[in-house]
């Protein structure tokens, strides 16, 4: 039972800056956005309809395709090593090791740093003629190769390798919290049963850490859709538009090449992309009634 | 002899494996510890390669050992990073970024909390219709493509008049850090016993004396993770820096960008690696200091509370 | 069928020694009751049973192998958890029969004793099910499912009740104790809940500090406790202890109170010749207290009686003896006038005597 609790003018009061956000800077902006996408806007916002012909341009622009299709690999990739990886190191640091902390602290300091310091960091590494290239040539295996960063179709794993070096640590900080949720007395009653402990975790965790895996996917799926800073730092969208992503078409397009007509139909294309993954799984988290608390 | 010899019933009965299991060390720890070294090597090599890079000469750069400690130390890129770094034509360093970001941090950090702070309490421990709907729109614009906001809110800011402003990018990370804040705040206030806030109100508080005078000051803890979420949040941004705070007030990360990844003239790597690491040192500090708040922010953030 | 010998066993948690020189021989079919307030090492002694931690020095033998070094697996247990510990995104017959699976046993085999685990317990309807979906009670069924379809001699239960409400765990006791006797298998069970404790056993283990205070059976536990702290611990509303020194005149104890007044002992068995003067500890169970004199060998004493407590079928009043709190247990019905004086009677015979410095039984 939910306490009653007494209406006041005070706390609508209090609500009216969020409510001036949600309308005007949300919705407003939003419908803005979708609006502006079926008209002819170039420089300027036009009253033009022109219907879905921004669409029928957006498709058959091939730095968008290309930008799609980089956010499809980058966001597989990503999510894919981020959770195996993330998932390995906090099973490993639950495995009572000594310095655990150190590892922690180590694996997602990362995490804290802005996108631009990754990006430029890794472009230095990478870097073809004075990074890990050269370097490993200096040692003797002069036919060594690693220039992704600026070959056309490797430029995009760069981009993910750069990624999994930030936000895995994240994956693990979620997953070794739902681990150590994990009610010690289910280890002892399958060191009981005779379960090897590789079992336990396929069999027996990983199902327990649904909910937690799914959490990492949204924000690992939000990271992706949003990947702007870490492209600019990197490769700038290089070589060419080979390593381009949506919201960095967007930008572009908004600011760089001023065709606002193209830029806000990409943006829609995104928030639909998003809402496709996000409601689902905010219905879930937040507005289901009450969820059967038993089980663990 | 005198010398006391079990009897052989004793004898028998403790006969056999007696005691601890004898360790051994498995492949399975070696292993283990193993993979944790590696994995520590990958997430500290960059750190480890910037450094070296910043404390190096260029001429020593040119030979690409890139993992080699520097054979002369010299902090002269450092100096030159943080004082005449050039963006463009202008050569006065990073260290204008670093007071921008500085200007920038310091109000969006208390005006997003406190705003976040109050919306937050307003929705978990008062009845106010609607509240429901208004913190689903907050949170699903915590998910939406920042893109799909950015076109019309330059038009408003400029119509208004603070695009390309302090007051625009201060107004910008309220605007966008709302809905975490509120998250943050509404799900503390709920986990509170609601039998304090029935006293106060039986003592006759108000909306807001009850919110100043008991609330805030007994959310010292969420507060903290609040303030380490915003500050290394808005510090990091680079989005709504490069779009919203105009030429004059360009924060760390863009100026860093615009530094490492301008065109013109050599490149100078050991004095962008000091660049980005001045940079990353704020966060990085926010990060060992807050130590397990940091991870406390991330799984408040991230999970639901 | 398998007896299970604890020898010498020692068990450190860095410093802290939380088991001492500690041994105990249990018989086949024997159900044990490990009975102690939280702390008293009586987990850690079944968790070192099991296997599940490491022991620092001494021997545990399971049906006269010394399985000391093997894994809890190898050992022929089956243990029940008190949070049960089931697999949560398995059914029933999944969280039942995934042991047996990775252990390569026979499908028909698992078929065979997940059929039979199941009827014993009765939780054939549930087999679907997940333990989201059931109940507390029914959750500790399938745990304790878990372990009989290993097929074991031993059953070690830590706890397994204290997570259920009274009802249930008064329903559970008596299903336990019938599991008990059908199956005859050895049973080590830990409980601080001594009703647990004096229903279920065949002998309790009463412990305290690391250390086993009093092996026995329940009766002999409730009778004649060997040690000031037995005593306490064991019976609710708990012992009144009321101290004083003994006085031996002629062969014939008395006790004498702090208010120098006598109480006389005569029918107490002494362990060992009572000593003139030794200051001293005299126990009696509220309930072993009357007000009026119904036994012929019953002794007095004199209490203050100051307050009644209803509790339906009787009454418990509670008062002093020379200024130590002091109760007495009386028929529900019966009327006591508060504040009053009066002679409670006693039999020497059911109370008991402990050294005042070192608690043990005189």
């Amino acid at each position: 039972m939910k306490p009653r609790r007494r209406q006041n003018v005070a706390s609508y009061v209090a609500l009216i800056p969020a409510f001036v956000i949600v309308v005007c800077a949300y919705l407003g902006t939003m419908l803005w956005t979708v609006q502006i996408s079926f008209t002819d806007s170039k420089l300027l916002p036009s009253m033009n309809f022109i219907g879905i012909r921004q669409y029928e341009r957006l498709f058959t622009t091939s730095r968008w395709i290309i930008s799609l299709e980089n956010m499809v690999i980058f966001g597989i990739g990503l999510i894919l090593v981020c959770l195996v990886l993330g998932f390995l190191m906090a099973a490993a640091l639950d495995q009572k090791i000594r310095f655990e902390n150190t590892f922690r602290t180590i694996f997602l300091y990362p995490y804290a740093m802005s996108f631009i310091v990754t990006g430029l960091a890794w472009q230095w590494i990478l870097n073809p003629t004075l990074g890990v290239q050269q370097y490993v040539r200096n040692l003797g295996w002069t036919d060594f190769r690693f220039d992704w960063i600026i070959q056309n179709d490797r430029a995009i794993y760069v981009v993910i390798i750069a990624g999994v070096w930030q936000a895995s640590g994240l994956v693990m900080a979620l997953m070794l919290a739902g681990l150590r949720g994990i009610d010690q007395e289910l280890w002892k009653a399958a060191r009981v049963d005779g379960i090897p402990a590789w079992r336990v975790y396929l069999n027996i965790i990983v199902p327990m850490l649904r909910p937690t895996i799914i959490t990492s996917v949204v924000l690992l799926s939000l990271a992706v859709v949003r990947v702007y800073d870490l492209v600019i730092a990197l490769t700038g969208g290089g070589p060419g538009i080979s390593s381009e992503v949506p919201a960095k078409f967007i930008l572009d397009y908004l600011f760089g090449r001023s065709n606002i007509g193209l830029a806000t139909a990409a943006s829609s294309v995104l928030l639909v992309i998003v809402l496709v993954i996000i409601t689902p799984w905010l219905y879930y988290e937040y507005f289901r009634p009450e969820r059967a608390k038993g089980g663990k | 002899m005198l010398q006391a010899t079990p009897t052989p019933a004793t004898a028998a009965a403790m006969s056999g494996p007696s005691g601890p299991r004898p360790r051994s060390v498995t492949a399975g720890r070696v292993g283990l510890y193993a993979f944790l070294f590696f994995a520590a090597l990958f997430f500290l090599l960059p750190m480890y390669v910037m450094i070296v890079t910043s404390l190096k000469t260029m001429g020593e750069i040119r030979m690409g050992n890139i993992f080699s400690l520097p054979s002369e130390m010299t902090i002269e890129p450092w100096i030159q990073a943080w004082n005449s770094a050039c963006t463009g034509l202008n050569c006065s360093g990073i260290k204008v970024g670093f007071w921008n970001s500085v200007r920038i941090l310091i109000p969006s950090v208390i005006l997003s909390i406190f705003v976040g702070s109050l919306t937050g309490y307003a929705l978990s421990l008062w009845r106010v219709r609607g509240a429901n709907l208004l913190f689903a729109v907050l949170l699903l614009g915590a998910f939406l493509p920042y893109q799909v906001f950015i076109y019309p809110l330059v038009r408003i800011y400029s119509t208004v008049g603070i695009y390309g402003t302090m007051t625009g990018i201060v107004v910008t990370h309220i605007i966008f850090g709302l809905p975490l804040m509120t998250l943050l705040f509404r799900n503390y206030y709920a986990s509170l016993p609601i039998e304090l806030f029935k006293a106060a109100r039986v003592d006759g508080g108000g909306f807001f004396q009850i919110f100043f005078r008991l609330m805030l000051p007994m959310s010292t803890p969420i507060v903290i993770v609040a303030c380490i979420l915003q500050v290394t949040g808005i510090w990091n941004d680079f989005l709504f820096g490069v779009i919203f705070a105009g030429r004059d007030n360009l924060p760390m990360t863009v100026q860093l960008n615009n530094i490492v990844n301008s065109t013109q003239g050599e490149k100078l790597y050991n004095v962008n690696m000091a660049a980005t690491i001045l940079t990353a040192l704020v966060p990085l500090v926010v990060y060992f200091i807050s130590g397990r708040w940091f991870v406390r922010g991330i799984a408040a953030g991230a999970v639901k509370g | 069928m398998a007896t299970v010998s604890i020898r010498d066993l020692e068990i450190e948690f860095g410093n802290l020694k939380v088991l001492k020189n500690l041994d105990l021989e249990i018989e086949q079919g024997e159900f044990i009751v490990l009975l102690g307030p939280s702390g008293c090492g009586k987990s850690t002694l079944l968790n070192a049973v099991a296997g599940l931690l490491d022991i620092s020095a001494g021997q545990i033998w399971i049906g006269g192998k010394n399985v000391t070094w093997e894994e809890p697996k190898d050992r022929g247990i089956g243990m029940v958890f008190q949070s049960y510990a089931l697999y949560p995104r398995m059914t029933v017959t999944g969280n039942l029969s995934f042991g047996l699976k990775m252990a390569k046993t026979p499908k028909a085999e698992i078929d065979k004793r997940v059929a039979r685990a199941a009827e014993i317990l009765q939780i054939q309807p549930l087999l679907n099910r997940r333990p989201a979906e059931l109940s507390g009670g029914q959750r500790q069924r399938v745990a304790i499912g878990r372990a009989l379809v290993r097929d074991v001699d031993v059953f070690l239960f830590d706890e397994p009740l204290s997570n259920l409400d009274a009802k249930l765990r008064t329903e559970l006791r008596v299903e336990l104790k019938r599991l008990h006797q059908g199956l005859g298998s050895t049973m080590i069970y830990v409980t601080h809940d001594q009703i647990e404790a004096l229903t279920l056993a065949d002998r309790i283990a009463v412990m305290n500090g690391g250390v086993i205070q009093q092996l026995a059976s329940p009766k002999e536990i409730y009778r004649r406790p060997l040690n000031r702290f037995v005593a306490g611990f064991v019976g609710s509303p708990s012992m009144n202890f009321v101290d004083g020194t003994l006085v031996v005149e002629e062969g014939r104890a008395t006790f004498k109170l702090k208010d120098g007044r006598i109480v006389d002992l005569a029918g107490y068995e002494f362990v060992a010749p009572p000593e003139h003067g030794r200051p001293a500890t005299l126990g009696i169970r509220p309930e072993q207290i009357d007000l009026e004199k119904r036994e012929p060998n019953a002794t007095t004493i004199p209490v203050n009686l100051t307050l009644v407590e209803p509790m339906g079928a009787d009454s418990l009043v509670w008062g002093d003896v020379a200024g130590t709190q002091f109760s007495v247990r009386i028929d529900g019905d019966a009327h006591v006038d508060t504040p009053s004086v009066v002679d409670a009677w006693f039999e020497p015979a059911q109370a008991s005597v402990f050294d005042l410095a070192t608690g043990a039984r005189l």
